[in-house]
């Protein structure tokens, strides 16, 4: 058993007796950051592709679960569904435009196109609650069962979740992901032998997508609310700091770093500093980024990996 | 709608364009040299304007020593940053640069909630600059106009600087083969850390410059960051005439819009932005592999 199977399983363990050590939303919230930070890693971590966008997905579909459960009664899994479908298409338009470029613009590009969704739902405040959010009164049924319940509900979220990171296991060790990792490594080259690397960019934005606004359904029934802090570029850049902090291209990383990044701001709010968060955690990532590069699981599985191989 | 009225517009169009280009010209100085997109930029826009309104606070500066003073002192501050932690970067992806950057925006911004709390400050417009002049067809804020010609001024001196003089020949070759110029006897990291403290100073002039117009706010650089970037991306990165250019226009373009549909005005530089990498993906006056 390798060091990355006995990290992954730590993990899932850690996952499952999470709501029985902290307050149930809290355990929630982690998980979906976790999920967000999965579809960041798929786009970065792998195609290289730093998106500073990812709250639009996240957002957007909140928006529309909240309004579809809270509005007109729909089941939660119909709602989820929609959100995730308002996102895969959000991310086929925005992919079509962002593809063509790489780097550092793509981070800027997909910033400024998520601060669109931001403007429009301050604007639509009759649909979108403006800065109030659009609180949700109950969480509705699930295939006709009541998850009022929060433990519950995490489960439920666990289950989403926990294939969420299966199937980007999958495509990562398939040939896409080689294709991914080849265009990250030298696109260039990646386009010389033939391959459309603007098909696979899009593929894997797409796919992100579809993720992040699978979290951002399960965030919204979970808190039982939709806010405008979602599309905020700050959760942009929170998602960014989860993926880097844990460890970008290690799939399991994002997870840890979803955990530490929430933890921490549970626990430093709850200090005399205060709700200002940010001062420790902007500490923490200047530090990670100017040492400590390849984040928590990437340290942990190098570590092993120099110690097995001497 | 009045001719007049549309030609006030023009003339508050232009005024956020100042703002703007005045932004995007220290954005574009800074990537020109470092290859790093800075994400504080925004945050010492709003550290500009705090500058002047505790100057005036705590030791009774004026606002002309403010304009000059508050970004000196911005400027030579943030040179040891990019001494002893941008330049760690300088080998690794331009990314890692715009990571480290927006990590110092979070610590920044917190100081200064934590010093300055959330509610906004009242900074007076001086004396001189009060009051309207008569343009002929209307009567402006002479204050805005003053903004306008300070932003002009700044705009085609860094120009001229950049483009036409010695020292603007030897950034540009920095910029191309730093081992060549050093070869040639020029102290290149000195040359790029003063060049980072003047695009950084830029910022924090336009900071003073907006702090009159509006509420000093920890969060004031919150949004202006993100329109920077997509100017800076209409104008194409690392073009700094670019830049300049495309920070008039599209305040223009912002003023304008907002006349026949208000809500646009949040949006418009964004939607125009996403036109201009359909049609031009390196931006109006960028060059097609400036950055990819």
């Amino acid at each position: 058993m390798n060091a990355r199977t006995v990290l992954f399983a730590l993990v899932a363990v850690a996952a499952l007796i999470l709501p029985k050590v902290i307050y149930p939303v809290l355990a929630m919230d982690i998980l979906c950051f976790a999920l967000l930070a999965l579809a960041l890693d798929l786009l970065f971590g792998f195609a290289g592709l730093l998106s500073f966008g990812q709250a639009m997905f996240l957002g957007g579909s909140a928006y529309t679960t909240a309004i579809l459960v809270q509005n007109y009664h729909l089941d939660g899994a119909l709602a989820i569904l929609a959100g995730v479908l308002y996102a895969t298409v959000l991310a086929c338009v925005v992919g079509a435009i962002v593809v063509r470029r790489s780097g550092i613009y793509f981070a800027m590009i997909t910033l400024a196109i998520a601060q669109i969704e931001y403007f429009a739902a301050i604007n639509w405040s009759s649909f979108t609650g403006g800065e109030n959010g659009l609180p949700m009164t109950t969480r509705g049924t699930l295939f006709g069962v009541s998850v009022s319940n929060d433990v519950a509900f995490y489960y439920v979220i666990f289950v989403a979740v926990a294939m969420s990171f299966w199937l980007v296991i999958r495509l990562t060790n398939s040939p896409f992901g080689t294709v991914l990792s080849a265009i990250r490594q030298n696109e260039t080259r990646a386009v010389a032998l033939g391959y459309r690397v603007h098909r696979y960019k899009l593929a894997a934005f797409v796919i992100a997508g579809a993720l992040s606004g699978l979290a951002g359904a399960l965030y919204a029934l979970g808190n039982r609310l939709a806010g405008l802090e979602m599309c905020d570029w700050h959760t942009s850049g929170a998602v960014v700091m989860m993926t880097v902090l844990g460890g970008s291209g290690t799939i399991v990383g994002p997870a840890i770093g979803a955990a530490v990044y929430e933890l921490l701001n549970y626990f430093v709010s709850s200090t005399a500093i205060g709700r200002e968060t940010d001062l420790v955690i902007g500490i923490v990532f200047a530090v990670c980024i100017l040492w400590f590069r390849q984040g928590i699981a990437g340290g942990v599985l190098s570590a092993s990996w120099r110690k097995t191989s001497t | 709608m009045s001719l007049d009225y549309i030609a006030e517009q023009v003339f508050n169009g232009l005024a956020s364009g100042a703002y703007y280009a005045l932004l995007a010209l220290g954005l574009s100085i800074i990537f020109g040299t470092l290859r790093v997109i800075n994400f504080a930029h925004g945050a010492i826009y709003m550290l500009g304007a705090f500058g002047a309104y505790y100057g005036a606070q705590l030791i009774g500066l004026p606002f002309w020593a403010a304009l000059i003073l508050v970004p000196l002192v911005v400027g030579l501050l943030s040179m040891p940053v990019e001494s002893f932690a941008l330049r760690r970067l300088a080998s690794s992806d331009p990314i890692y640069g715009l990571l480290l950057t927006f990590a110092f925006t979070l610590i920044i911004v917190n100081v200064m909630t934590l010093l300055a709390g959330t509610l906004g400050s009242p900074y007076t417009i001086p004396q001189a600059l009060s009051g309207a002049t008569n343009l002929g067809f209307t009567l402006y804020p002479t204050y805005r106009l003053f903004v306008i010609a300070v932003s002009l001024a700044v705009c085609f001196v860094a120009w001229l600087v950049i483009d036409r003089s010695l020292l603007g020949a030897r950034i540009r070759a920095t910029i191309e083969a730093p081992a060549l110029v050093r070869a040639f006897g020029v102290n290149t990291p000195r040359l790029v850390t003063i060049t980072f403290g003047v695009g950084v100073a830029i910022a924090a002039l336009a900071g003073v410059l907006a702090a009159p117009t509006t509420n000093v706010l920890p969060t004031m650089g919150d949004d202006i960051i993100i329109y920077t970037f997509a100017i800076v991306v209409i104008g194409g990165l690392g073009s700094i005439t670019g830049s300049i250019i495309a920070g008039f226009i599209l305040g223009l373009l912002q003023a304008i819009g907002a006349v026949y549909y208000p809500p646009i005005a949040t949006t418009l530089i964004f939607i125009v932005m996403v036109f201009v990498i359909w049609l031009r993906p390196s931006g109006l006056l960028g060059r097609p592999d400036s950055a990819r």
